[in-house]
């Protein structure tokens, strides 16, 4: 089960189709010892943003650690989305490498069309929904972390208001935000979520300004999914518990960050670059969670009551163990039904999600 | 003390040597930051400097030149027209933005269907879209006398956020997954603008920079308006006593340089960059100004320029994969070789010369 | 809505912006037109940054970056005024610079936390208070000082003040250095008051806010209070509105400031120019000084 295809929606298989017919490739041919396989990494950020690139780059480290000197690794940093992307692509599969890990949605077609150009090159695209038979997608399940989260963060608030950083109204946040929700209001039905849109993956200065006007809303605990340690940071300031984003943000422990939702690449890029190396990689889109160590929920601090962090380990353990954070019965936020007794949704649904479910008074963006 | 003193005239040599020598100037630094880093200086220049244009990729990356030095030259030599006249838009990044939004529109109005007019109207509303961006602050400044420099700096912050509107709400791709972005315009046969020939990176927007380079080169050498242009910016008085309107001369340089902005915008969207984002401005427009001042506003000159910057860029990349140089050590170079550039220009312009202190 | 707690927020988020556009006001009153205020910005918070962690001191912080931002301004005040390079193109290569000189040398302080800022008078930390008290110290120094007479006549006709007397190249590079030392403040704001954290590409684009508060101020300092606390009150406003569960037309709210900038400045010009009233842009803005004797 945990190699769940992400999309098959007509969409994509058409977009799929229309891909010139790629020659079969060089599957089953392990790399022999002695020879190097080169591993090139592109990041839509730079490797010191401390969250998104960041984790990524942890993932190339830790594959060179895993490999030592059987491969060898390079990045291209603060790559802009578009034709930039091409080329960065481009220049990395020039330069050798056989494996290259795409680490941003925006690249998407741009790894559709590096591939279709260089058949017998492996593409990892992160985030994404365009596969090929060179090109394999792979994603988090970031909203199983959520569940963890909002379970700690509906007991720890004192002032039934619970704060939420997003950062685009896309469907990987609004799946966080609803399962922020779901979770909150299972340990806690007095509890209002209230949700801030940044409009930016990365500026201090505005997340800093989302948090403040959070808090002078009477909200104590805050979630977020933009990438700096700002929110933390003012929750230090003027009180109020948050939680590390993408990376463990371990500076801010014991307090105000009681835990975090860790972007664990690890396991995937070790085991994927094991495949090249033994000659079984193959094309797939994988949607991996708490359950494959892709998710990962950082220490939960001392400030943390023994009986949440319990809660809050049995959500994380149940979740492991097949609990779908997404199941019914379930409504839309207009009071529409989604999910019958205890119906899941399809992954498709999940990816494509642009609604509240029902009991949030924030609005989408429109 | 050390005085400048302006020539009547730049010998031709030193045109020539001024830019070489910031390169090597550039070079010299640059080798210095890169060793002090820890990094083979001499193996940083050359993978920056040659290896795009004759090392091993060098195939492919020579056309990537062109392809990123296209949309730079494109919009540099319409700026370089108005900077001659005295006339500053800096807002070219606006109009860039604009003009990609307008002909992309014109694109995803008529999509699903074909035809060979789609393509060329949207060249049209690119120009257009760019030149109504740029007429504004002519418009303004001719009206009420508001800064041109100001006011086109403004409207590239409007312009962003409307191509951030424009990308999570009007233009959003209905096959998107709710992921901000309009439709990709390289899979709409009569909306795309690919590579003219396999392997040149010549794209319309290229053919159009070169057409620029001429048409820009003919106007200011040979033609009478481009003669007005240039006497309202080195007299601006003696040209309106020959009759040079200061008001058409302003209409008429945002105007120009906002459609070829524009243009420039359009063929980005249709070839490589394919769609309307909210991150769809990437700073050509900025960057081309410093491009028109690197060719010293001559059209040949830009050309070279937008070249050299080009080269830059890939090469600053290349050093990022092959030496693991960080990005930002690039940038940094970068922003060495302009000011050296800038510097050394004066020497073009101004003659050193000792003087007792008064 | 309009509370203390939502006026407090206003405060903070415009003081980086007030100060960097303070400074770019009095380097544009003396006719210098530098765009280079976001890489000027960058290296303060960079230093102030490093020097606020080493030290413990938030205040070193701020002296640290009001230097780095001046020493980084000189580059851009010895090309233009000396080698008399043009404005434009030299501020964005400053921009340019500095955002690539700071991620270079932030690397080693990525994950460290700035020690705490003390708090002020009322809650409002002492920064604040010094972004707002600069306002009419600025205005006094600019209006009813001979100083600020010199400043403003070097900036409204050059080749006059020269004529007079006066060190034009002095005046302004003095100016360059006063407005990059403010960026510098503004930087060292977001980094140790409001991030307190270094990232590179902390600034994320308030100097080029900053630019567009002097325009909307008409360069005069109350005006740029007034300015940066138009677009922070705006920043803040969408923010605290969408906490409350209003939904806000973002992108077009955000729009707004600038749009009201442009008519500002198209008011004022307008009034200069049919009667002859008001001041628009100082007049020798950006054009390069050479003097002819």
């Amino acid at each position: 089960m945990n190699r769940r295809t992400l999309l098959a929606s007509a969409a994509a298989l058409a977009l799929t189709a229309m891909l010139p017919a790629l020659p079969a490739m060089a599957q089953g041919t392990p790399i022999p010892e002695g020879e190097k396989l080169k591993v090139g990494f592109i990041y839509v950020g730079p490797v010191g943003d401390g969250g998104w690139s960041y984790q990524h780059d942890l993932g190339r480290k830790a594959i060179e650690a895993h490999y030592g000197d059987r491969i060898e690794t390079s990045y291209i940093e603060n790559v802009p989305e578009g034709a930039d992307a091409e080329r960065a692509l481009t220049q990395l599969a020039l330069a050798g490498n056989k494996l290259i890990f795409a680490t941003s949605f925006g690249f998407m077609d741009a790894v559709i069309n590096t591939a279709a150009k260089f058949p017998d090159v492996r593409f990892e695209h992160a985030t994404g929904y365009k596969r090929a038979e060179n090109v394999a997608t792979y994603d988090a399940r970031f909203y199983e972390g959520r569940a963890v989260l909002g379970t700690i963060a509906g007991m720890m608030t004192k002032t039934n208001k619970v704060g939420f950083i997003g950062s685009f109204p896309i469907p990987e946040v609004m799946q966080g935000i609803n399962s922020t929700f779901i979770h909150l209001r299972k340990v806690n039905p007095d509890v209002e979520l209230k949700v801030v849109w940044a409009y930016t993956w990365f500026d201090p200065a505005k997340e800093a300004d989302a948090a403040s006007a959070l808090l002078a809303e009477g909200v104590d605990v805050i979630l977020q999914h933009t990438d700096s340690t700002a929110p933390l940071a003012k929750l230090q300031e003027k009180g109020g518990i948050g939680f590390g984003q993408a990376s463990d943000m371990a500076a801010f422990k014991p307090t105000p960050r009681v835990s975090a939702i860790i972007d664990n690449w690890e396991p995937y890029y070790i085991k994927r670059v094991g495949e090249v190396l033994d000659g079984t990689w193959a094309s797939h889109g994988v949607w991996l969670g708490i359950k494959d160590g892709e998710v990962g929920i950082g220490e939960i601090t001392e400030a943390v009551p023994a009986e949440v962090k319990a809660a809050a380990e049995a959500m994380r353990d149940q979740i492991a163990g097949g609990y779908h954070p997404f199941t019914g019965p379930l409504n839309k936020q207009d009071g529409s039904a989604w999910l019958a007794e205890g119906q899941t949704p399809t992954d498709e649904e999940l990816a494509s999600m642009d609604f509240f479910v029902e009991g949030i008074t924030a609005q989408i963006p429109r | 003390m050390l005085q400048l003193e302006p020539r009547a005239a730049t010998p031709w040599w030193l045109a020539i040597a001024s830019p070489l020598m910031a390169v090597v100037a550039t070079m010299v630094a640059g080798g210095a930051l890169f060793a002090l880093m820890g990094f083979d200086p001499v193996a940083s220049i050359r993978t920056i400097f040659w290896d795009p244009l004759f090392g091993p990729a060098s195939g492919y990356s020579r056309p990537q030149l062109l392809v990123k030095a296209g949309p730079l030259i494109l919009i540099a030599s319409g700026l370089a027209i108005g900077f001659r006249a005295g006339i500053w838009n800096i807002g070219a990044e606006g109009q860039y933005i604009i003009g990609g939004i307008c002909g992309a529109a014109v694109a995803l109005a008529a999509y699903p269907a074909e035809g060979a007019w789609i393509f060329p109207a949207m060249v049209l509303a690119g120009a257009a879209g760019g030149w109504a961006w740029g007429m504004i602050p002519a418009t303004l400044r001719n009206w009420t006398g508001a800064s041109e420099i100001l006011v086109s700096l403004m409207l590239v912050y409007v312009a962003q956020r409307v191509a951030a509107w424009m990308a999570f709400g009007p233009m959003r791709s209905p096959e998107g997954f709710g992921m901000p972005g309009s439709r990709n315009l390289q899979h709409y046969p009569s909306a795309a603008n690919p590579e003219l020939a396999a392997g040149t990176g010549a794209h319309w927007g290229v053919i159009a920079a070169g057409l620029a380079v001429l048409a820009t080169w003919f106007l200011m050498s040979r033609h009478i308006r481009g003669f007005r242009i240039r006497v309202a910016g080195m007299a601006p008085r003696a040209a309106r006593f020959a009759g040079v309107r200061p008001e058409t001369l302003v209409a008429f340089c945002l105007g120009l340089s906002g459609a070829l902005a524009g243009m420039a915008g359009l063929f980005e969207v249709s070839g490589p960059g394919g769609q309307i984002t909210d991150s769809f401005g990437s700073g050509y427009g900025f960057t081309a100004i410093i491009v028109a001042f690197l060719g010293r506003l001559h059209p040949l000159g830009i050309l070279l320029a937008g070249l050299l910057l080009a080269l830059t860029y890939i090469g600053g990349e290349l050093a990022q994969l092959m030496l693991q140089l960080p990005a930002a050590t690039v940038q940094v170079f970068q922003g060495m070789l302009l000011f050296f550039l800038l510097g050394f220009d004066t020497l073009t312009r101004y003659r050193l010369r000792w003087r007792a202190a008064k | 809505m309009i509370g203390w707690t939502t006026l407090l927020l206003l405060m903070s988020a415009a003081t980086p912006i007030l100060f960097a556009a303070l400074g770019e006001a009095i380097a544009e009153r003396s006719g210098v037109l530098n765009l280079g205020v976001e890489g000027m910005m960058i290296t303060g918070a960079l230093a102030g940054f490093a020097a606020a962690h080493a030290t413990g001191s938030p205040l070193a912080g701020f002296v640290a970056g009001a230097a780095a931002g001046a020493a980084i301004s000189l580059i851009f005040g010895v090309l233009t005024q000396y080698l008399l390079t043009n404005q434009v193109a030299t501020g964005l290569a400053l921009t340019m610079f500095g955002l690539g000189l700071t991620a270079m040398f932030g690397r080693p302080y990525e994950g460290v936390k700035a020690p705490s800022m003390p708090g002020g008078p009322l809650g409002v930390n002492w920064a604040i208070w010094l972004g707002l008290a600069l306002v009419p110290v600025t205005w006094f120094v600019l209006n009813r000082t001979r100083r600020g007479l010199i400043l403003r006549g070097v900036g409204e006709n050059h080749d006059a003040a020269h004529a007079l007397g006066y060190k034009v190249r002095l005046v302004r590079l003095t100016a360059i250095a006063i407005g990059g030392a403010l960026a510098g403040i503004g930087g060292a704001y977001v980094s140790i008051a409001t991030v307190l954290q270094w990232t590179e590409g902390m600034t994320a684009g308030a100097g080029w806010i900053a630019l567009a508060i002097v325009v909307f101020a008409g360069w005069s300092p109350w005006g740029v209070l007034a300015g940066a606390w138009l677009f922070g009150g705006v920043a803040v406003l969408q923010l605290r509105l969408q906490a409350a569960g209003v939904a806000v037309p973002v992108q077009l709210l955000s729009m707004a400031p600038y749009l009201a900038t442009i008519i500002v400045l198209v008011i004022i010009s307008a009034r200069q120019k049919y009667r002859g009233r008001g001041s628009a842009a100082p007049g020798s803005l950006g054009r390069p000084f050479h003097a002819t004797r």
